[in-house]
């Protein structure tokens, strides 16, 4: 792929609903995740490892947190003189506020128009997973597909309407439905597709014309039997982030070995925003297993089991179990949290206990004195 | 025309420091790493933008590779900029003859006009062999107030280990009146940091000067210095307090990173109002399994530690197997500490890989003569084969055979 091959189009909006408690003040792309990353970065990442260098960024509320993180798009080598990153807010006074992905899509036509290249990628980002987009951008390309929709093949996610795909042998999809509830093993849409930039803005503005808003209803659905839809089964080890569960249980996974070399892979890297911090410090009394520490903590208490994000402090007596503490989170002296997610900055005095439990992990909201 | 600077930092980054021996074999002093994700360099180019500095020659001459690939562009460092951020100056061929740095004063002398092109009123220069966090803004506005020719820094060093110094004798109100260098009966327990405020038309003269000296080894200590004192130009001392250690021996550099694990040292990293600034790998969080026990140590981005790890700085990407010991260590990026292996009071080299069952380094309680304790070094890319021994004070600089059975 040249540079002027693929466009990524990224929609971090998509799913906010899915982790209310995160995505207050933030869309779902900027949910931290992982000890150090925020869930864009897996997305935006696995673009340019792709070596797609021109990425839209198709925000609609809460983006004030996403534009903080992505800045110019320096720590993904997108900050360039001709292409890099665009943020791509809502455009003009007609459109306020929308759902789906037909409007915005309208918004940013001039953008679509003026770019230059044969495919566009278009993504959310609660997709955990460090895909080989070249695959299936081949893929799109071999099958001759107008639209390629990548798949995972599992139960479906909790709590999240994903297009469900019957297809013949060949991965043509013959059949869509798009429900929250399907028994067994199913062939799901992974929020990703490929489909080709001219084609797209004319099945945009054709929608557009009609006041469809849904890319999943309006395009793919409608479109089962006159256009050539393609699947493409996503190879990769992949985790979707559909709700607090889902969310807590992708966090955990990573303490697991096996998984983190799946998601880390040594030439693909995951990028994120450099924050400076010092490495992390172990104190005198510091007792942690299984745990996965980012820069700029500060332990001295017990944490097993856990996920602590950058600038976490952890005092003497302390007893982190089971718990994803985000950046700035401190824990004072004594104090024992069992199944907690701390958003950031939560503030838990000494010698407070807080519990949730495996099926049912607590939230902290932003901010928060314990 | 380029923006007027008011001060130009010019960093000494050139020398081998040939008493980090097998550490330096392949890279210059200044890229050596240092406390779990920076190099040396790091600090006086992340006091200098701290500072407020904003134009940075970084004059390189041994083994400027990977010191230059390091500084890239400055961006880690926001001295990516238009016109004035981060410039690397090797020495370079002229119409007429070319000429190695003869010394600290050629380097610059050689590259005024660099210097030049901002219109300085004030040069500062830096070495890249310390470990501190220094506003240099301080020091230029105490050299304006004194309006001074040139300002020293200095620091306060116990008096029995004055005579391993530069000292600065000076009057009560800091003017400096004598240098001494590494005195026997020092007068004063002023010892020169290396850093040196000038005004810049003062300075141009007096490196050209120099430069017609043909019996002058083009040295700011030995020569520059000493000429203007002895012209009686305005030299005062800056006083300094707070944490600095050089890093040019062994022991010092181990000393500098297990200084980060002791809450009594005042280096804090973790200073949001002076960051220290460093290019980074971008690696996953560390990992610490439950095999694991991780006490009083420093770790970083990409580890993976499955070991013990006690009074230890790891560096990025380190892994450390289970059963492996790593305690009063340095670990730099991408080493492999495998199982049952022992790293004890040693500096371990990037991506040296420790075998199996191997022991690097002795405890200084087990020594029969501590004499001939010292911290064990392995050098970069080294691999220590299955059940080898390395004693204290040893210099691994190629593989080690698996001990024979």
């Amino acid at each position: 792929m040249n540079r002027n091959t693929v466009l990524g189009l990224l929609f971090p909006n998509m799913h906010d609903s899915a982790l209310p408690e995160f995505t207050q003040n933030r869309s779902m792309g900027s949910v931290p995740f992982g000890g150090r990353y925020r869930l864009v970065d897996f997305t935006l990442s696995n673009l340019v490892n792709a070596g797609v260098s021109k990425v839209g960024v198709v925000t609609k509320s809460n983006y004030q947190s996403m534009m903080d993180h992505l800045g110019s798009g320096k720590a993904w080598d997108l900050s360039r003189k001709a292409q890099g990153l665009y943020f791509l807010p809502p455009f003009g006074a007609a459109e306020d506020q929308y759902d789906g992905r037909i409007a915005p899509l309208n918004g940013i036509r001039r953008f679509l128009y003026n770019s230059r290249h044969d495919y566009v990628i278009l993504s959310d980002c609660n997709v955990v997973g460090n895909i080989d987009y070249r695959k299936l951008v081949e893929a799109h390309i071999e099958s001759g597909a107008e639209i390629t929709a990548a798949c995972l093949r599992g139960t479906l996610p909790e709590n999240m309407a994903s297009p469900i795909f019957t297809t013949a042998k060949n991965g043509r999809i013959t059949d869509m439905v798009i429900t929250d509830r399907a028994e067994g093993e199913v062939l799901y849409g992974a929020g990703l597709y490929v489909v080709s930039r001219t084609l797209l803005m004319q099945l945009t503005e054709d929608a557009v014309s009609r006041n469809q808003y849904s890319f999943e209803w309006d395009v793919l659905q409608r479109h089962v039997e006159d256009r050539r839809l393609y699947t493409y089964e996503i190879p990769e080890f992949a985790m979707v982030i559909s709700s607090l569960g889902s969310y807590f249980k992708a966090n955990m996974a990573l303490l697991d070995p096996q998984t983190r070399a799946k998601v880390f892979v040594p030439h693909r890297p995951i990028y994120t925003k450099v924050r400076d911090c010092a490495p992390a410090l172990y104190g005198l009394h510091a007792q942690v297993s299984d745990s996965l520490i980012a820069d700029g903590c500060k332990i001295d208490g017990m944490v097993r089991d856990s996920i602590l994000f950058r600038d976490v402090q952890v005092d003497r007596d302390a007893v982190i179990d089971h718990c994803i503490l985000m950046q700035g989170s401190v824990i004072g002296d004594g104090s024992e949290l069992q199944y907690i997610i701390t958003d950031k900055n939560v503030c838990v005095r000494d010698r407070r206990s807080l519990k949730g439990c495996e099926e049912y992990p607590i939230s902290v909201k932003k901010g928060t004195m314990v | 025309m380029f923006r007027k600077q008011e001060c130009v930092a010019m960093l000494l980054a050139g020398g081998q420091g040939s008493r980090l021996y097998a550490l330096t074999t392949s890279v210059a002093k200044p890229a050596v790493p240092y406390g779990g994700k920076y190099r040396i360099i790091d600090f006086p180019l992340s006091n200098c933008v701290n500072s407020g500095i904003e134009t940075v020659g970084v004059l390189t001459q041994y083994q400027p590779l990977e010191l230059s690939d390091y500084i890239g562009s400055g961006q880690p460092w926001d001295l990516d900029r238009m016109e004035a951020g981060v410039h690397v100056l090797p020495p370079y061929q002229r119409n007429k003859g070319a000429d190695w740095y003869k010394g600290t004063a050629n380097a610059i002398y050689q590259n005024m006009v660099f210097i030049e092109r901002y219109d300085p009123e004030y040069v500062l220069v830096l070495s890249g062999d310390h470990i501190y966090k220094m506003d240099y803004a301080k020091m230029i506005a105490e050299h304006k107030k004194n309006n001074a020719d040139c300002t020293i820094a200095v620091i306060e060093v116990e008096w029995e280990e004055a005579s391993r110094f530069g000292i600065l004798n000076t009057y009560p109100d800091n003017a400096v009146y004598e240098f001494e260098e590494k005195p026997k009966n020092p007068k004063s327990n002023l010892a020169s940091m290396g850093i040196y405020v000038f005004n810049w038309q003062k300075l141009k003269a007096y490196l050209t000067a120099d430069e017609q000296d043909l019996s002058s080894q083009n040295d700011f200590g030995k020569n520059v210095l000493p000429a203007m004192l002895n012209a009686g130009e305005r030299m005062y001392a800056y006083r300094f307090e707070g944490y600095w250690k050089d890093v040019g021996t062994i022991d010092s550099l181990w000393e500098a990173n297990m200084d980060l694990l002791n809450p009594k040292v005042p280096l804090d990293l973790s200073d949001d109002s002076w960051r220290i600034y460093s290019r980074t790998p971008g690696l996953p969080p560390q990992y610490v399994s439950s095999t694991a026990k991780v006490q009083n140590s420093m770790i970083t981005e990409g580890c993976n530690v499955h070991g013990n790890v006690d009074f230890s700085v790891l560096f990025a990407g380190v892994t450390v197997e289970e059963g492996a010991l790593v305690r009063d260590s340095i670990v730099m990026p991408g080493v492999t500490v495998k199982k049952g292996a022992t790293v004890q009071y040693a500096i371990i080299a990037e991506n040296a890989v420790i075998e199996e069952g191997a022991t690097v380094g002795v405890r200084p309680e087990d020594m029969q003569d501590m004499n001939d304790w010292g911290v064990a070094v392995v050098a970069s890319g080294v691999t220590v084969g299955e059940g080898a021994v390395i004693p204290a004070k040893a210099m691994i600089e190629s593989d080690v055979a698996k001990e024979a059975k």
